[in-house]
This record gives structure tokens, C-alpha cells and sequence, in this order.
């Protein structure tokens, strides 16, 4: 079987699959932990605690 | 938003649009419903044409009566206050039509009539889960999510008079999906039940809903996106393509209530159950997840936990959900590699799940004395520890050898029941506790000892 087979599209899908998705996560772990991100995060982590009516 | 600059108050945008769009909806309805000849399709766009006459009436009187008024500086409120009577009365009938079917469990001849076949189990089944999960959660997340969305936005609802649309175009699915499923209508799809032409309604409702909450976000004065909006819209979003493809189907005439799907044995099948563990993962759990990442930080007045880990709980969560929905299908005709992807990736869930859970209750570290003074704190922390033990559980129900002997036992039925009653009640019961004297301006519940 030439081509595109049952076979090389599931190695494919599985492979090519798992490196995508392991970067996926990768870059969402980065942009979770980045120093840079501290303040920010800080301020966000209180949101709720500051929600009054509109200013 | 200072100094008003027109005296007079203008109606919400779209008001007269969506006045014209009610009665068209009737007019149109009322042919549908004289054409045609099944008696199920014909009570059903009956009932669609009485809700655009009644909602054309309605929005005549308050635009002729100047009732209906836009109030750019505040936040809309009176939607999310009918949202949460909505939550209330739904719950109350959801739940009281699950003592009826566990009524019948037992004694199978209560309420069964062999002349009318409309209140048998199998027909009152899909209204009670339909009841609970969409009618009481379903409220209840749109509810909140309205709540939670102008508050972390600084910003009033987008859409003017669409909010409303969004609440009372909801309540029409409902009822259309609930006399459907008494009438016999079905299409046989776990939690997605209702006909064709209710999927397409709820299209139109849920393409607007989100369109609210884009908006929202999309004006607001808040720089950072608070991470509860982020799972709100991850429920949106990926409930409005779950149905939309899970409901991927032909009517058998355009005046008939009968459809048959596009898809068919094991692609059926699969289709079916990502749908219906999405529908878990994103409307039980994602939604919810929003509502435990600002009920209990305002509740309990501490900071999330970790807002670090709330986003590596929310990435790592919709990533790896979408995958679990084979485990339903163990020994099946489904291929085996896939039965084996869905146990592994439900497994991997554990971590995101727990990591969640131990986020949200942490976030009572320095304000655990709330536990022993406040019962809405207590409700919930058990609606977490439910959280944590049904996704606990659920993993271990996905590997092959323990589902063969839990399928078709009543521990599927105790395990979506820790899962929906245990986490989705408690924390919807929690937010309305905390919703209701802040919408209404009072300064507590009216009892704390009922609460108890």
C-alpha cells in the first residue's frame, strides 16, 4: 500500500499528535510560570475581591 | 458614562428588531403548525408560536409604556435575577422528577398508564437528566456567568436587549425539549434528546449567548482576562461544537418532528460519546469550574490559591477531556487502540482534576474558621470534595477491567450523581446563597438556620 494507509495516518495522528500536544502544554506551563507574569497574576489572583459597581 | 446626555431613556439596542423577529417567529409558526399533519409537530410549533405572541406582547408594552429602558451605567442585573429564579424553579422540578423515575425503579406500575405512553420511565428518564443538567445548570451557569463576566470586566452586558433574548429563548428550548421528550420526540442521543428543530433554536440562543459574553469581554476596562471567564467561554464555545456536530442530522419532512442523523453505527457511536463525556467535561465541569474560581474566593475574601496553577488547571483540563469520551465504549466495535486512548487520557484527568480541587480549597488557607461560622462556605467545600471524589472515581471507572463490572450497574447512576448532585448542586446552591442578597440588596438570607 502506497500512499496514504490506514497505518501512516494513525502513526501520524498518534505521533504527530502527541508532539503537538506535549507543546501545547509546554507553552502554557511557560506562560503560567514566566517571572515577568508575577505581578499580574497577583493582581488577578484578587479580581473577585474587588468588584464594586460600575465606576 | 457621566452626564447623561439624552433626558429621555432610549430602549435597549435591538428591542424593536427583536419585537419584529418574535412576531414574524409566530406568524411563521402558525403555518407550520396548520400544514402540518403529525400531531407531535404540530403542538410543538404551537407552542413556539404562543411564546412569540407572548414575547411580541410583552415588548410592545414595554416599549409603548417606556418600561423598557437601557441603563448604560449599571450593570444589568435584572436578567441574572431572573436567571436565578429560573435555577430555583427548574432544580425543584429536575429533582422532583428524579424521585418519580427512582419511584418507579421500585415500584414499576406508579404512574404507568398502557393507554398514554406519557409518563413512562423511559420517557420521564431524559426529563429528569435534561431537567437537572440543562434547566437547573444550564440557568444556572448563564446566571452566573452574566454575574461574573460584568463584575471581572468592569463592564455592562454587551448586546442590549440580547441578555434577555439569550434567558427567555433558553427557557422556550426548555420547554419545547420537555413536552418533546412527554410527546415521545426524541432522537434517541444521550443528553441530546431534542428534535431537530429545538437543536436548531438552541443554535440560535447559544450563538447569541456567546456573542454576549464576547462582547463583554471584548469592552472591558480590565486588562487581564480573569481565568473564570476563560472556562466560561471554554463551555460555550465547545458545547455550541458539540452540538452542533453531534446533532448533525435530516428531518424526515421540514413539517415533520422526525430526523435521522447523518452518522451510523460505530461512528455513531462515537460521536455520540464525545458529545455526551464533553457535555460532562465542558457544561459539568468547565462551567462550574468558573463559578469555584470566584464564588469561593469572594465568599471566603482570600485570593485564589494559585493563580499560576488555575491556568495549567484550565489548559491541561480542556486538552485532555476532549479525548476521554471512549472509555463509554469498552468492548464495542470500536477499535481497540481508541478504547485503550479514551481510558488513558480520563486517567491522565487525575492530575488537572485534583490539582483544581486542591486550588479551590486551598483557597481557604487563612479563613478556614469560615467552615465552622458560614454554612454557604461549607457548601461549598463539599461541593469541591465532591469534585474531587468524582473525578477520582471516574478514571477508575475507565479502565477496562473495573468498567466491566460496573456498565449497566447502579454505580454508573452514584457516580453522576456524586458528580452532578455532589459538586454541580452544591456549587450552583453556594453561588445563589451568595447571589441572592447581593442582587436584591438585602444584607443576609433570610435564615442562616434553614440554610443549615
Amino acid at each position: 500500500m502506497s500512499g496514504l494507509s490506514y497505518e501512516t495516518v494513525a502513526r501520524f495522528a498518534q505521533q504527530g499528535g502527541l508532539i503537538y500536544f506535549g507543546l501545547i502544554f509546554l507553552a502554557g506551563v511557560f506562560y503560567a510560570l514566566r517571572p515577568s507574569k508575577k505581578a499580574e497574576f497577583h493582581h488577578a489572583a484578587r479580581m473577585p475581591l474587588d468588584d464594586e459597581e460600575l465606576p | 458614562m457621566s452626564a447623561p446626555s439624552t433626558p429621555t431613556a432610549s430602549p435597549p439596542a435591538g428591542s424593536g428588531g427583536l419585537l419584529l423577529f418574535s412576531a414574524v417567529g409566530a406568524l411563521v409558526a402558525f403555518f407550520c403548525a396548520g400544514l402540518s399533519q403529525d400531531p407531535i409537530f404540530r403542538l410543538q410549533a404551537e407552542t413556539f408560536a404562543l411564546a412569540g405572541v407572548i414575547a411580541a406582547f410583552f415588548l410592545t408594552a414595554g416599549l409603548s409604556g417606556g418600561t423598557l429602558r437601557d441603563e448604560p451605567d449599571r450593570y444589568s442585573d435584572n436578567v441574572i435575577k431572573a436567571g436565578v429564579i429560573a435555577t430555583m424553579f427548574w432544580s425543584a422540578a429536575g429533582l422532583l422528577v428524579g424521585v418519580i423515575i427512582a419511584a418507579q425503579l421500585s415500584w414499576p406500575r406508579i404512574f404507568y398508564f398502557p393507554e398514554a405512553g406519557w409518563l413512562n420511565f423511559g420517557r420521564l428518564r431524559p426529563l429528569h437528566t435534561s431537567a437537572v443538567v440543562f434547566a437547573f445548570g444550564g440557568n444556572a451557569l448563564i446566571a452566573t456567568s452574566f454575574w461574573v463576566v460584568q463584575r471581572t470586566c468592569k463592564a455592562r452586558l454587551a448586546g442590549g436587549i440580547a441578555p434577555w433574548f439569550v434567558f427567555w429563548g433558553y427557557q422556550l428550548f426548555i420547554v419545547l425539549a420537555a413536552t418533546g421528550y412527554l410527546m415521545g420526540a426524541t432522537q434517541s442521543r444521550e443528553y441530546a434528546e431534542p428534535e431537530w428543530y429545538t437543536d436548531l433554536w438552541l443554535t440560535v440562543v447559544w450563538v447569541t449567548y456567546l456573542l454576549v459574553f464576547l462582547g463583554t469581554i471584548w469592552k472591558r476596562k480590565e486588562p487581564h482576562i480573569y481565568v473564570a471567564n476563560w472556562f466560561y467561554l471554554a463551555f460555550i464555545v465547545t458545547i455550541a461544537l458539540l452540538h452542533l456536530v453531534n446533532n448533525a442530522g435530516l428531518p424526515v419532512g421540514l413539517l415533520n418532528h422526525k430526523s435521522y442523523g447523518v452518522f451510523s453505527g460505530v461512528q455513531d457511536a462515537l460521536v455520540q460519546w464525545w458529545y455526551g463525556h464533553n457535555a460532562v467535561g465542558f457544561f459539568l465541569t468547565a462551567g462550574f469550574l468558573a463559578m469555584m474560581y470566584y464564588y469561593v474566593p469572594k465568599r471566603v475574601e482570600r485570593p485564589v490559591y494559585s493563580y499560576r496553577l488555575s491556568i495549567v488547571h484550565f489548559w491541561s483540563l480542556i486538552f485532555i477531556y476532549i479525548w476521554a469520551g471512549p472509555h463509554h465504549l469498552h468492548y464495542t466495535a470500536l477499535p481497540q487502540w481508541a478504547q485503550t486512548l479514551g481510558m488513558t487520557f480520563s486517567i491522565m484527568l487525575w492530575m488537572p482534576s485534583w490539582g483544581g480541587m486542591i486550588n479551590g480549597l486551598m483557597t481557604l488557607s487563612g479563613a478556614w474558621d469560615k467552615l465552622r461560622t458560614d454554612p454557604v462556605v461549607r457548601m461549598m467545600v463539599v461541593s469541591i470534595a465532591f469534585y474531587g471524589m468524582a473525578t477520582f472515581e471516574g478514571p477508575v471507572m475507565s479502565i477496562r477491567a473495573v468498567n466491566a463490572l460496573s456498565h449497566y450497574t447502579d454505580w454508573t447512576i452514584g457516580h453522576v450523581h456524586s458528580g452532578a448532585l455532589g459538586w454541580v448542586g452544591f456549587i450552583s446552591f453556594g453561588a445563589v446563597y451568595c447571589m441572592v442578597p447581593w442582587l436584591w440588596k438585602k444584607p443576609a438570607m433570610y435564615s442562616n438556620k434553614l440554610i443549615e
